[in-house]
């Protein structure tokens, strides 16, 4: 039998996990890169101490911009958090289970890209309005191919509801090796990296504007905007990694009815799937350099060859 | 990538053991910045002897990440501005303004003996002055160009680290 007590300890559990976790998975990322090019690097806990400086800092909201760009970072942060309460991180159950669907998911995601893009172009800079149409490009790319994906796992399960199709993978694990499975996996890969803006679509780390494509949006944001910012793309980068590891690896994950032991051992299951996805990403970034922006539609149009493959497996080997 | 795999697995670490700190006073606005400051690295006039120390203070060597300071591509995202040579007249407005786009609390670092007297380039006609005549300046790093490692101790009182 399933309380309501169970229910929300393990969501509580879920969304401080994201919350805290987010942006020691960066300084995690930042230090294997560090170590693989040969540096010291500043240590996991860089990215809070830059947030909590910039939660001091002084506000600035730049001359001639509105409510519009006041209120992106709000929303970009508000819709992450609420993915992270939907989707299936640490237990299959949630008490907004009828919104944890792939669609409502994706679609949350798109609407913070797109609050950051209408925040940068309401800056009226060429680097903001540049950043937003570069960011929009890569987004109208990338949907089609998040949908296809959907629609090829959703098929085997009737649903497109995140935690019965975790459910499913995890009641019958030799879903996880079928081509459907595996070129879904490969499709949302490509996807994520896309979202969360790393190398080879987007440099996070660049110094040169004409090659932003994230960064050019919020050049003009500070302080505790700014750090609104760089906590929801770190967090952002965290849900979507676990997502990916719920849907093609949901080990350990807590089913329904779990005891907290059970979401105790999921949360810890959650945070090594995490790191070791996103050292796997970090070590991939440093021997790889950033697409040619003219180059990314190859790459986004390919992971979406993969995830049509996906759906024409699904229908044919039904 | 097998042999990009083997190069790094051969070099290992390359970073340099983090000298002893100097004890120094640290400015009043760096103090709240509690172990992290964002640069960002304006070019007044150099002649680029700086840029190029600049560079060696981030690249993996003296690896100047470690210390918790980074530089970034907006005045809006930094902590601190990093001005190098005499201020020119073309940079004397846009020099004023990336300081004014800085949120407080602020930082200007004065690198090089251009940026602090400048150099050579003193009584130019091009030039208007040193950093300091036409923005507040907290640390002063001397030197034609200075050494990384100067650099390095100069940032290091600034973050505390």
């Amino acid at each position: 039998m399933i309380t309501p007590v169970q229910v929300a300890v393990q969501i509580t559990v879920q969304i401080v996990l994201v919350v805290a976790g987010a942006p020691l998975l960066t300084g995690m990322m930042r230090q294997v890169r560090a170590r693989l090019e040969g540096r010291a690097g500043a240590g996991v806990l860089q990215p809070w101490r830059d947030l909590r400086k910039l939660a001091r800092k002084e506000p600035i909201t730049p001359q001639g911009t509105g409510w519009v760009f006041r209120l992106a970072p709000l929303v970009a942060a508000a819709t992450v958090l609420v993915v992270a309460a939907v989707v299936p991180l640490t237990g299959t159950t949630s008490p907004l289970a009828g919104v944890g669907d792939l669609f409502a998911v994706v679609a949350l995601l798109a609407l913070g890209s797109v609050a950051l893009a209408l925040g940068g172009l309401d800056t009226g800079t060429a680097f903001g309005g540049m950043g937003a149409s570069r960011e929009m490009t890569v987004l109208a790319l990338v949907e089609p191919t998040i949908l296809m994906s959907i629609f090829a796992l959703s098929v085997r399960v009737g649903s497109t509801n995140l935690g019965a199709i975790v459910t499913r993978t995890a009641e019958d694990p030799l879903d996880v090796v079928s081509p459907v499975s595996l070129f879904a996996a490969a499709a949302l890969a490509i996807v994520t990296i896309a979202e969360t803006g790393r190398i080879p679509m987007d440099n996070p780390a660049t110094h040169l504007e004409l090659t932003m494509i994230h960064e050019a949006m919020v050049l003009e944001y500070a302080g505790p905007d700014l750090a609104l910012i760089e906590w929801a793309s770190a967090a952002r980068l965290g849900v979507l990694l676990g997502l990916l590891a719920s849907l093609f690896a949901p080990w350990g994950i807590a089913g329904v009815g779990a005891g907290l032991a059970a979401v105790a051992l999921a949360a810890l299951i959650l945070v090594i799937k995490v790191a070791v996805l996103g050292a796997l990403l970090a070590a991939g970034e440093v021997f790889m350099a950033k697409l040619r922006l003219f180059r990314v539609p190859e790459l986004l149009a390919g992971s979406f060859l993969m995830a049509l493959l996906a759906v024409s497996a699904s229908f044919f080997l039904g | 990538m097998p042999g990009l795999w083997r190069k790094i697995r051969k070099t290992g670490r390359v970073a340099e053991p983090a000298p002893a700190r100097v004890p120094a006073e640290v400015p009043a606005a760096a103090a709240e910045l509690a172990g992290s400051i964002q640069i960002r690295h304006v070019d007044a006039g150099s002649c680029n002897g700086c840029e190029v120390e600049i560079g060696s203070v981030f690249g993996p060597v003296y690896d100047g990440e470690r210390y918790g300071v980074r530089l970034v591509a907006s005045p809006r995202h930094a902590d601190a501005l990093l001005v190098t040579g005499p201020v020119t007249r073309n940079m004397e407005v846009a020099l004023r303004r990336t300081f004014e786009a800085v949120s407080e609390p602020r930082l200007v670092v004065a690198l090089g003996d251009c940026a602090r007297g400048c150099g050579v380039f003193a009584g130019a006609y091009g030039v208007v002055g040193a950093v300091g005549d036409v923005v507040p300046v907290d640390v002063e790093v001397a030197g034609c160009p200075p050494e990384p490692t100067a650099i390095v101790a100069a940032l290091r009182g600034l973050t505390g680290r």
